[in-house]
């Protein structure tokens, strides 16, 4: 028997993701090696060593959407970080700073003390740190900044822009490089060598959660889904934390099975509401995730589409440096307008979605410079509508519940529009 | 007019009107001229096919109309003002445009290019220290020569990059040389004066560059050097502009005795070194950039650069040029600060942005900053 035996989906991504948080913190506690890490770095290596990772990108999600975030971003602007800058990038900095001032003092910072009184997990400080540059080039400055502080090795994996895919052999035999380098930094942390029979192990567990999360995204696909969209935002946290642990596997598992059979049943996630089906694109708006969502809900739109959940599918054969280098190197934000045009293209075709909403993300430059371009030309090629709106992922600042509604009222109304066109046109 | 007069206008006027520099460039040579975006673009590949590498910062003062709904906001000034003059075709007599992708703006700017002259991209290695970041940056490069031999229908030689690279490093020899006899006669080479010749060699040949440049600091070094009453800086950032800002430097004794400037100084303070493969001397070149927030560096080593700069010269303080929106010196910042308090070196941030109507707000702080020191 197993700890999650009886359990369904969303009951394993809550055990799990507590449990990820409390294992990291019993082992700092016990002296054992804690890892920080950007969300898809390469979790392979650590894994295989038995080192505990964390994900601030993932910490950050959980304090902006508990409502935590607001007074911590303004302590990192007091250090002199600007508006303008990452949030996550500012909560986790500011973050690390309290840990300091605590380990420092032994006395609980105000600030820090508010965090846990919201509940929202603790993080321990960590002996190592990676980034892989595949999302955006602000983690290299991010860390560059954790590095300098807490004085921790800060491991690299430079995966230069794909500015023309398909991905040249050059950048891959460079990552490859980087990846050796990787291993002999781990082997020095550790002072015992690299466990490569485990490393198969673990990339082998890597790529069935993979597989597993593809499935379980790919339920999406279904007319009307029995995925409700804005449960890609939820396990997304799972795949980020523990692509690497059976407990992603296990849960996707779950989920995938879940959804089959309310589908085989005939039931979808909005009980016979599914009236339009739209993509997503960019990052959540975590502080508002119950207003977007109800918004979109009120329209009997479902978010089915998404290019997240694929930024996480990286398929490689176990054993295969080069492979592996390509699928972090290939990582969809990673890649050129063209490329990212066919991948999101392709998401709106499998989903069915005949509309595609565009987050102009004011922390994330990589996510949003590209918006014009891209909404152009995929409508241009799927010949469906979009909107965009102004948001940020964590900073509650820069989001505006009225433009928001607005945007995704007229969106959903060109939608509707189209539909009753193209019923008319087959009557 | 005096001999150095002659040649301080000469260069402004060039700094002003890159577009004559290139027409006048293809009258005498009958080739044109090749575009290079900020930052660190294998500059010596382009002017070896014997076309004009033409700097592209952006422009002071432009009204940005167009580039608002390609752009969002938050993207920097520069690019806002690189934007508008593409869309208004500013750009299209280009033959080529070389851009890097060194930040997340620079890397989506580059698949957005609009200007009906051809764009090369390229990606910079980040793990510098490693050998495998030179062989990638060697392959980067050449993909980089191939098109832009596609382009010109030419052939682009090792010897020809290699001699462009020796014209190159004897213009950042003397540009270094010319900040530091600068820095000893802020009374005729003002703030305004000295940004005007250092941004002259981004529209002109380097070679004759060099000459002028060198004919200035022969020109200088004849003139007694007179004890300065005002207040010596250093700037640190990507650029200082308009020339309004470094008026306002100037109205309040502020001399320019050093730069950290990704416009300036950091364009010619590393040289490329020997070696006989160009395209591995050039790889070799980035490896060896320091202090730079676009490089990465584990030991952020450019606060005490920085603050070497100052020790060095004498300065009195340090402004932090901040370019609105650039992620890797808004990131340095705080770090920065940190170096700068610890080293005990003065330090006023104001914020730069090409666009900007009125530096009143500027001029304020910069007096009060006079004032304090």
């Amino acid at each position: 028997m197993t700890e999650t035996e009886g359990m369904n989906a969303k009951q394993k991504l809550g055990y799990y993701t507590q449990k990820f948080y409390d294992d990291a913190m019993a082992a700092h506690d016990k002296g054992e090696f804690v890892c920080w890490s950007s969300s898809i770095a390469p979790s392979e290596f650590f894994r295989a060593m038995g080192i505990h990772i964390v994900y601030p990108e993932n910490h950050a999600a959980a304090v902006g959407a508990k409502h935590g975030a607001l007074e911590i971003l303004e302590l990192a602007e007091r250090k002199g970080y600007t508006m303008d800058n990452c949030s996550y990038s500012r909560i986790n900095l500011a973050y690390m700073d309290l840990l300091v001032e605590e380990k420092v003092t032994g006395k609980t910072p105000e600030a820090l003390a508010k965090l846990d009184e919201l509940k929202i997990p603790r993080i321990p400080l960590p002996d190592i740190i990676i980034i892989c540059n595949n999302i955006c080039e602000v983690l290299l400055k991010w860390y560059e900044n954790l590095a300098v502080t807490l004085k921790v090795p800060y491991i690299i994996i430079d995966v230069p822009y794909v500015h023309q895919w398909p991905i040249p052999q050059h950048s891959i035999d460079y990552v490859e490089a980087q990846f050796k380098r990787a291993i002999k930094q781990i082997e020095d942390l550790c002072g015992r060598p690299f466990d490569y029979e485990n490393f198969i192990k673990v990339q082998e567990q890597t790529q069935r959660s993979i597989a597993a999360w593809d499935k379980a995204m790919g339920m999406a696909s279904i007319v009307p889904s029995p995925l409700n969209g804005f449960d890609i935002f939820n396990f997304m946290a799972l795949i980020v934390c523990a692509r690497s642990d059976y407990a992603s596997e296990d849960t996707f598992t779950t989920l995938a099975n879940e959804l089959q059979e309310k589908a085989d049943a005939g039931i979808d996630a909005f009980k016979g509401g599914e009236k339009t089906r739209i993509a997503w694109e960019g990052i959540a708006v975590w502080p508002y995730l119950s207003h977007t969502y109800k918004a979109l809900k009120a329209l009997g739109s479902n978010m089915v589409g998404s290019t997240y959940p694929s930024a996480w599918s990286i398929h490689y054969e176990p054993g295969d440096l080069k492979a592996m280098a390509a699928g972090y190197i290939g990582c969809y934000y990673n890649t050129s307008l063209e490329r990212r045009v066919d991948v999101l293209s392709g998401v709106m075709e499998n989903t069915k979605c005949t509309g595609i909403l565009y987050h102009n993300n004011r922390s994330c430059k990589n996510m949003a410079i590209m918006n014009v371009e891209m909404a152009e030309m995929v409508r241009d090629r799927t010949k469906t509508p979009f909107a965009s709106f102004d948001g940020d992922q964590t900073d509650p600042r820069n989001f505006s519940e009225a433009q928001f509604d607005t945007r995704v009222e007229a969106l959903s109304e060109v939608m509707e529009q189209n539909m009753a066109n193209a019923e008319n046109q087959n009557a | 007019m005096s001999k150095i007069d002659t040649i301080l206008s000469q260069l402004d006027a060039i700094s002003k009107n890159p577009r004559k520099a290139m027409e006048d460039f293809k009258a005498k040579t009958g080739k044109g001229a090749i575009g290079i975006l900020p930052v660190y673009a294998p500059e010596e590949i382009a002017y070896a096919t014997g076309y004009l590498p033409m700097g592209i910062w952006g422009a002071t003062k432009k009204q940005i109309l167009k580039a608002t709904t390609n752009l969002p906001a938050f993207a920097c000034s520069i690019m806002q003002s690189i934007m508008e003059l593409e869309l208004n075709g500013t750009y299209d007599d280009l033959a080529a445009v070389i851009i890097s992708s060194p930040c997340d703006t620079l890397k989506c700017f580059g698949q957005k290019w609009k200007s009906k002259s051809p764009i090369i991209q390229f990606a910079h290695s980040q793990n510098r220290d490693m050998e495998a970041s030179n062989i990638y940056m060697v392959e980067e490069y050449k993909c980089i020569k191939t098109k832009l031999e596609e382009i010109l229908g030419i052939t682009i030689t090792d010897d020809a990059i290699n001699a462009a690279i020796d014209v190159y490093n004897e213009n950042r020899a003397v540009m270094r040389l010319f900040s530091d006899v600068a820095a000893m006669y802020p009374q005729i080479i003002t703030p305004v004066k000295r940004h005007a010749v250092i941004k002259a060699r981004q529209f002109m040949d380097k070679a004759e560059h060099t000459k002028v440049v060198r004919e200035l600091i022969c020109e200088l070094m004849q003139q007694p050097v007179v004890p300065f009453k005002g207040k010596k800086v250093v700037l640190t950032g990507i650029q200082a502009e308009p020339d309004e800002l470094l008026n306002i430097f100037e109205e309040f004794g502020i001399a320019v005795v050093a730069d950290d400037l990704a416009q300036e100084s950091r364009q010619f303070r590393t040289d490329v070194p020997s070696g006989n493969d160009p395209l591995y001397r050039l790889a070799r070149q980035w490896q060896n950039i320091t202090a730079c927030p676009l490089a990465i560096d584990r030991d952020k080593p450019r606060g005490k650069f920085i603050v070497d700069l100052v020790k060095e010269h004498g300065a009195d303080a340090v402004i932090v040029c901040m370019m609105k929106f650039c992620d890797p010196e808004e990131y340095d910042y705080p770090i920065l600060l940190e170096d700068f308090e610890k080293a005990n070196v003065k330090n006023l941030k104001i914020e730069i942005d090409q666009q900007s109507e009125s530096l009143e707000q500027i001029r304020t702080r910069v007096q009060s900053f006079v004032e304090m020191m």
